[in-house]
This record gives structure tokens, C-alpha cells and sequence, in this order.
């Protein structure tokens, strides 16, 4: 781990997230601070200091953007670097266990990201304290914990597919470019695969016969059921859902005008509980898909002739 | 330039550290070593000698439990590579080609993750790090990054690096490749002053075969997988070259088998 605190990478990438979660925490405190002049706070503020939008993006938005980045720069090279200048050979014929060297890459990776999230989140935290004057309640506390579960585990998927790359690519700069790869196909191709695939399974006629609301509904499911596929989705959502009490689902909802209006007006923030109810689904399939990635990279690497001659 | 013995004293009697039997390893059709019979006595200087591509390094990766063997027995130290290889790797050094480094650590903390991921505790191995670093004279720049180290040095620390752990056992893979001709003296004398003084066996690897000749009590040549010919270089020159041939030379004798395979 000292490895990652003291490298240069290490500092440049949190110098990046710190600047960027103190611009936006304060911009979005002071935003609020000005709405909330003279009123009585409303509660379960806190959490907008996270998820309402300064002027370019939120910070679960800019987390969720940058979050794979993370990874992938922290988990690139971890194996292949070894490989390169020659110490993997070194190290292998000391008496440890092979699976130590891997797994060790995988867990420092992972208390790095913690140490990263955590420490910023409490940045923000405190900054919001200041600006809007508010402390967060129990159940916010227990929204942004969650919060934090979840992005760090998300965050170890990309760290785990990175360092699978780094087993099987020779040359560091292969992995690295084939980490962004995939994340760039997970990032935007899915969702318009998802519209294409929807379309030719589902169709919906235009022109003279009019779409029933069956159809619709089934087009939209097939879309909805193919972006899934993506670990992108998966965290937005899931993160969406739990920093805001007011989404109650995340299912699509069709919806007519008066029923709209009575949304409107008998509206109540969702318990703790419930949203997390909603949110386990998707936890459990990124936390799948994590030991999946990892699993396939331990089986790899314990496999490899180690011949670096 | 030929001498047609080394230092003189030649090991012939000790118990067998290194045992092997029938040890054979296919990579699907291809044989990189078949059917090596094969024993090495504890504290001697044995060289292995052979053209690229027959089988050495596959022999060293069996013996140390990095690879598989398809078939055979082999036993290191009473042990079992492919059953034991975490105490086996305690009691063996291995020093690969071109050794890699921490470039951006010095040598003592190089040396000191060494010792650490051999459950050295740091006390111990603080100073075994100061005398080995002066038995290889890399005393005055220890504590410059190893990036700046030059090839020499480099070897010179591998040597060090390998002896942390007081290894029974030492593999070298072209232990005095790229040193100059001091360094390379030197460098023989350590290897030779490790088998006689500290009875530890020395399992060399090499093309340089002067110098081969002049540090190893027995060579085996290995062509194509197969050993060649195992024993005291006296000996191989007598049944080679001839009984009376007064001065040989290793390479003439190695020349004669590569020919012959």
C-alpha cells in the first residue's frame, strides 16, 4: 500500500477528486444556503449537498463518471509492471503463497479506494456543515453510508477488471487501453444497444396503428432489462435511489395527469429501509459481478507459468 | 587459454541434496527436458551447461516447484517441489537472468522487503543486510535508488538478495554475464567461497565455460532436453578427448558433444 500512497498517480488522482468534490460542495452549499434564507430547513437537506447539481454535474454523478477511472488507473499495470522489470520472477521464489502477491493487489486497491471515498465524503460533509448550517440526521448518515458501500464496491469491479488485464496483457499499456475500452462499451453502448435490441424485439409501429400501451410497456422493459447489463447502470441507479428518499422506485411509471397531481401533493420520503430494499438487487449483482472479475483473475494468475526469462 | 583445472580441490563425497528421477516435462508435443536422472551433492559447485532452448531454465523452474514436471521424481533437500514448495523456496536462493529491482528503493530496502517476505525479523536481517552488502562491496552506494545502479551492481546485489535468506541451496542463471573482468573474479570467488566455506550448493547455470572451469567440481551438458554427459570435467575430458590430452578446454570438450547430438 505504500506503494500506492506514495506514487505520484496516487497523489495526482486525489489531488483531482478533491478539488473537484470541494468545488462542487461548495457551490451547491452556497446555492442552497441561498434558497433556505429565513425558512425552516427542511429535512433530509444533506443529501442534496450530494446530489443536486452544481453547475456542470453532481458529485454521485461525477463519482460515478470517474469512479471506473479510479480503478482501472489504480489496477492497470499492478501484475504486468512486475512482469516488465523483472521482480515477478523475484518474487515468486520467496517462500509465500502465490495468491498472496494477487490478492494483495486486489485488497490494497480496495483500502485505497476506501481511504479515497471516505476521506471526501467527510470533506463534503463538513464543508456542508459550515456553508448551510444543517447536520445530517441518523437516517441521512445511513443513506451516505450506503452510499459509500456501494460506490466502493463498484469501484473494486473496475479495479478487478483492470487488474484481470494486467494477468493477461504483457504490456501495461495494452491493459490499460483495454480496461477503458470496456468501460467506454459499458458506459454509452449498452443503453443504445438496449434501444436497438428493444426496437427489434419489441417493436412499436409508427405511422397509422397506434402503439397500445402493452407494447410500450414491453419495448420499455426489454430496454430496461438490457441496460442492466451494464455495471454503469447498475450504480447510477442504485445510487440514485438511495441518496433520494423521494424516488420510491425504479421501475418505469406510467402515469396520467391526475394521478400525477396526487403524487405531487401525497408525496412522502421513503424510510431507510425501504430504499434500501429497492437498492439490494442491484448491490448484490455488483457485488456478483466483483467476485466474478476477481475470481476469474486468481484463477488466471495461479495458472501462469511464471518464465520471465 | 586453457587451464586444465580450477582451484584444485574437486568435491567428491557429501550426501545428495538435489535428486531426480525419469523427470520429464512436455509442453503439448514439444520435450523441454526427457527423462533427467540426475543427483547433486550437498556443498558442491555444479554447472550446467547446455545451448539455448535444452532445457536448463525448465530444469531450475521443476526443481524450485514453478512448474510441473509431466512426469518423474524429484527431490530438493528431502523435499517435494510440487507438495512443498513454500519450504523449499526457504531454503533455496534462486537468481534469475537479468534480475529486476525496486528501482525507486535503495539497495537496504530492497534487500529489507526481501528478508520481510521471508519472515525475517527486521532486527536480524538488518544486519545480515549490512555484511552481505559489504561482502559484495555495495556498502558506499546502498543508499542510492537502484535505478542508478549499474549492471555490475545490479548482479552484485542480486548475489546479496539471494543470500538474505541463508539459503542451503544457490541457483544461479549467468551469474557474471555483462561484469567486467574484476567484477567477474570476484564474483567466481564468492561462488566458490559459498561452496567451500559455507557448504552451500551452488547450482550454475552459464555459457562463459573459462570460468566454469575454473569454479565447478562437476558439470552436466544438457542438449535438447536430454543430459549429455554428468560428472568432474577430468573425467569427461578423459572419456572425450582422449586419456592423454594434458590441457583442454571445457569449450573443446562442450563442442564435442554439441556435435555429437
Amino acid at each position: 500500500m505504500e506503494d500506492h500512497f506514495s506514487s505520484t498517480r496516487f497523489l495526482l488522482i486525489s489531488a483531482l477528486i478533491v478539488m473537484v468534490g470541494v468545488i462542487i460542495a461548495s457551490m451547491v452549499g452556497m446555492s442552497i444556503q441561498e434558497e433556505l434564507k429565513g425558512s425552516t430547513k427542511p429535512t433530509l437537506i444533506f443529501l442534496f449537498l450530494f446530489t443536486s447539481t452544481g453547475k456542470l454535474f453532481s458529485f454521485i454523478q461525477f463519482i460515478g463518471f470517474f469512479g471506473p477511472l479510479i480503478g482501472i488507473i489504480l489496477g492497470f499495470d499492478s501484475i504486468n509492471r512486475e512482469r516488465v522489470s523483472r521482480t515477478l520472477s523475484k518474487l515468486v521464489s520467496q517462500p509465500i503463497h502465490r495468491d498472496s502477491i494477487i490478492n494483495a493487489k486486489f485488497l490494497t486497491g480496495v483500502a485505497t479506494i476506501t481511504i479515497i471515498l471516505v476521506a471526501i465524503v467527510l470533506i463534503i460533509s463538513g464543508l456542508g456543515i459550515r456553508l448551510i448550517g444543517v447536520v445530517p440526521g441518523a437516517e441521512e448518515v445511513g443513506r451516505l453510508a450506503i452510499y459509500l458501500i456501494i460506490s466502493i464496491l463498484y469501484i473494486s469491479f473496475w479495479l478487478g477488471v483492470s487488474i484481470l488485464f494486467s494477468v493477461i496483457f504483457r504490456s501495461t499499456a495494452t491493459s490499460a487501453l483495454a480496461s477503458l475500452a470496456l468501460w467506454i462499451f459499458f458506459s454509452f453502448f449498452v443503453s443504445l444497444g438496449a434501444s436497438v435490441l428493444s426496437d427489434m424485439v419489441a417493436p412499436t409501429p409508427v405511422g397509422q396503428t397506434q402503439a397500445s400501451p402493452e407494447m410500450i410497456m414491453k419495448q420499455a422493459q426489454v430496454q430496461r432489462i438490457v441496460s442492466l447489463c451494464s455495471p454503469v447502470n447498475l450504480y447510477t441507479e442504485a445510487t440514485s435511489t438511495i441518496l433520494n428518499p423521494m424516488r420510491q422506485t425504479t421501475k418505469l411509471v406510467f402515469v396520467g395527469p391526475m394521478e400525477q397531481l396526487s403524487m405531487l401533493r401525497f408525496q412522502n420520503p421513503l424510510p431507510l429501509l425501504q430504499s434500501l430494499l429497492i437498492v439490494l438487487p442491484h448491490l448484490i449483482s455488483i457485488v456478483a459481478i466483483t467476485v466474478l472479475c476477481f475470481g476469474i483473475c486468481y484463477l488466471v494468475f495461479m495458472r501462469q507459468e511464471i518464465r520471465t526469462i | 587459454m586453457c587451464c586444465s583445472s580450477g582451484w584444485g580441490d574437486v568435491k567428491v563425497e557429501g550426501p545428495f541434496i538435489i535428486e531426480t528421477e525419469g523427470l520429464t516435462k512436455k509442453y503439448d508435443s514439444y520435450t523441454a527436458v526427457d527423462n533427467l536422472t540426475l543427483q547433486i551433492r550437498e556443498g558442491e559447485v555444479f554447472g550446467f551447461l547446455g545451448p539455448n532452448g535444452a532445457g536448463k531454465t525448465t530444469t531450475l523452474l521443476m526443481f524450485l516447484g514453478l512448474t510441473e514436471p509431466t512426469s518423474g521424481k524429484v527431490r530438493v533437500s528431502g523435499l517435494d517441489p510440487t507438495r512443498e514448495p513454500l519450504r523449499i523456496k526457504e531454503k533455496v536462493g534462486y537468481l534469475p537472468e537479468n534480475v529486476g529491482f525496486y528501482d525507486d528503493m535503495d539497495a537496504r530496502q530492497n534487500l529489507r522487503y526481501v528478508a520481510r517476505l521471508n519472515r525475517i525479523p527486521d532486527d536480524i536481517s538488518a544486519k545480515r543486510i549490512g555484511e552481505l552488502l559489504k561482502m559484495v562491496g555495495l556498502l558506499e552506494e546502498a543508499g542510492k535508488k537502484v535505478g542508478t545502479y549499474s549492471k555490475g551492481m545490479r548482479q552484485r546485489l542480486g548475489i546479496a538478495e539471494v543470500l538474505v535468506k541463508e539459503p542451503r541451496i544457490v541457483f544461479l542463471d549467468e551469474p557474471t554475464i555483462g561484469l567486467d573482468p574484476d567484477g567477474t573474479n570476484r564474483m567466481l570467488e564468492l561462488i566458490h567461497s559459498l561452496s567451500r566455506e559455507k557448504n552451500i550448493t551452488v547450482f550454475l547455470s552459464s555459457h562463459m565455460l573459462e570460468q566454469m572451469q575454473k569454479i565447478c567440481d562437476r558439470v552436466g551438458i544438457m542438449i535438447k532436453g536430454n543430459l549429455v554427459a554428468v560428472g568432474p570435467i577430468q573425467e569427461l575430458a578423459k572419456k572425450k578427448l582422449g586419456v592423454e590430452k594434458e590441457h583442454y578446454t571445457l569449450e573443446e570438450l562442450y563442442m564435442k558433444y554439441f556435435k555429437e547430438a
